[in-house]
């Protein structure tokens, strides 16, 4: 039984939902749960993570200055509480901002880390990832102590644990001066702002998706699913969406229950972004796309036919 | 203005990954330079163009096949490369960051440093920060900007909603590039006849004494993802299809 630290991802003052497959993974073989604050209000978070079994709740602060600002120090005074709780891991959501604070932490350790793990076995410390883009999984020992981990959002299924959780906090004697950078401010995108990568169900469309009124038949499917939209490589290449939508390999990768491909080839490339999918649906008018090789359920024809038809199936009982 | 960038030799994605043995693979499939690589090798030369003066130069970790790596780097406008030679087909993070930093600081005195944010064969979205910790320099990935002022740099990161975190960071630097900062150009034949004739210094890896930066992760094993049963191909016409797709979500409970 050992102490393992999950540091959670606030946004906007909220817990995001990824990480609690994270601490259930965490708590796995009784290990004891820490969870990290290091912004946000620890008290309010109570109420997202004391379901999942989280014990201790540490308030990381360095009084001198605003760790949400310098990631750096940030880093450092996260390294300065592994120590002083002496946590034997780190693990976190596998998102762009937890990737980047475990990349941090494990620099300055030289600790061993995988990120965007698909699975761990925190008793035997191995865990899974995708190389070539999904071609391979390859099984990493991590053979160091502290060692740091980030799964795959929905990768581990959050199980609830009720319990009690009580707040302490951490100070670290840091300050600005120490830091090499700074966040100067956060520039929301124009219009909706969009998050695939933790959704359940996602729709995607590739090519034949090329202007506004084909891509709101794909939207107004999406409202009826409760789905997520993405988009090829090629749709935001040509300007149709935002680099935001883009599933692949220089997009995101997406993990959904359920997911469907309309106008998708199945490309290596882009099949490297969402082949974690539990159940994949290919909509194509090519009945020699990939993507039929790859799939669960495959429909030829139009896709301009069948997906206001998957609507309107959708729609009613 | 002096600026490294750190190139990977790697498999293309699109090609097929035969494995060999519990942790290789058949080497002999097409490689190339690592795409996320790419784009900070162009934006690397656009600098210095704009600048009209300054030098990159392109540092690799690999084997010796590794050189056709940095000659298209070289034929993208780079001036000259480093090959840090290793015989492994997987090298520690810990321990091909440490190399770097070594063969840059024998090199010269870097302004800027570029590298991918990721690799596209281990995909391990660290390196950047442990070159960054061995230099002593701050770091910042998945940057789609890099605006360079006298002593400071500042970057854009794309955030997964499509927000942008703006962030400053004190010069010299490291940063993780990634698609949307630039697109880079297509080499033309007279500069991959150029970079024929470019330097390309060698040192191996074990003269550089690496092996305590070791982090202690281990590649155990290497397996082929498990493959999907063969598709339900649905009949009839469009609304008949899309029934019957509901029908069969609902049933087994995905919907």
């Amino acid at each position: 039984m050992a102490r393992i630290g999950v540091c959670i991802e606030v946004e906007e003052g909220v817990a995001r939902d990824a990480n609690r497959g994270v601490i259930t993974a965490a708590a796995e073989g009784g290990n004891e749960v820490y969870a990290l604050v290091s912004s946000g209000d620890p008290a309010a978070l109570r109420g997202a993570l004391e379901p999942y079994g989280v014990r201790t709740i540490i308030r990381v602060v360095a009084p001198a200055t605003d760790l949400a600002k310098h990631p750096d120090l940030e880093a450092q005074a996260l390294v300065n509480a592994l120590r002083s709780y002496d946590l034997r891991g780190l693990m976190a959501p596998g998102t762009i901002q937890s990737n980047d604070r475990l990349a941090r932490i494990a620099a300055l350790l030289q600790a061993p880390l995988a990120l965007d793990c698909m699975a761990i076995d925190v008793s035997r410390l191995v865990v899974m990832k995708s190389y070539f883009a999904g071609r391979s999984l390859a099984s990493i020992r991590l053979g160091g102590t502290p060692w740091l981990c980030s799964l795959r959002p929905n990768a581990v299924e959050a199980r609830l644990a009720p319990a009690q959780a009580s707040v302490e906090t951490f100070e670290a004697a840091l300050r600005s001066e120490d830091s090499q950078m700074e966040i100067l401010e956060t520039r929301k995108s124009a219009g909706k702002s969009v998050n695939i990568t933790e959704a359940m169900i996602v729709i995607t469309g590739g090519r034949p998706f090329d202007s506004e009124e084909k891509f709101r038949l794909l939207h107004e499917c999406a409202e009826a699913l409760g789905a997520a939209v993405g988009a090829s490589r090629a749709v935001v290449d040509a300007g149709h969406a935002p680099h935001a939508m883009q599933i692949g390999q220089t997009g995101k990768t997406v993990s959904p229950r359920l997911y469907i491909g309309c106008g998708i080839s199945g490309s290596v490339q882009h099949y490297a972004g969402m082949k974690g999918s539990q159940v994949i649906v290919g909509i194509n008018a090519d009945k020699d796309a990939p993507i039929f090789q790859k799939c669960d359920y495959g429909l030829v024809g139009d896709l301009f036919q069948i997906v206001p038809a998957l609507t309107a199936a959708l729609k009613s009982r | 203005m002096r600026i490294y960038v750190c190139v990977k030799h790697v498999p293309d994605t699109g090609a097929y990954i035969a494995l060999t043995g519990k942790t290789s693979y058949d080497e002999s499939v097409k490689f190339v330079i690592n795409p996320f690589d790419e784009y900070g090798v162009e934006q690397a030369v656009r600098t210095v163009e704009q600048r009209g003066e300054g030098e990159v130069v392109i540092v690799t970790v690999g084997k010796d096949a590794a050189e056709a790596a940095i000659r298209s780097a070289l034929a993208l406008g780079a001036h000259r490369g480093i090959l840090v030679r290793t015989g492994q087909a997987f090298l520690d993070s810990g321990q091909t960051s440490r190399a770097l930093q070594k063969a840059i600081e024998m090199d010269g005195r870097p302004d800027l440093v570029l590298m991918g944010r990721q690799s596209a064969d281990v995909e391990g979205m660290q390196t950047p920060y442990r070159l960054a910790a061995a230099l002593g320099m701050p770091v910042a990935t998945n940057v789609v900007s890099i605006d360079i002022r006298k002593d400071r740099a500042i970057v854009e990161r794309e955030m997964e909603d499509g927000s942008r975190e703006v962030m400053e960071m004190t010069m010299p630097c490291v940063v993780g590039t990634t698609k949307g900062i630039n697109e880079p150009r297509s080499p033309r034949l007279v500069e991959m006849i150029k970079a024929k004739n470019k330097e390309i210094r060698r040192i191996d890896i074990t003269d550089l004494s690496v092996e305590d930066s070791a982090t202690g992760a281990e590649l155990v094993e290497l397996t082929r993802p498990p493959e999907r049963s063969r598709a339900v191909m649905l009949q009839g016409d469009p609304q008949e299809m899309a029934v019957e797709l509901v029908r069969q979500l609902r049933q087994s409970r995905v919907l």
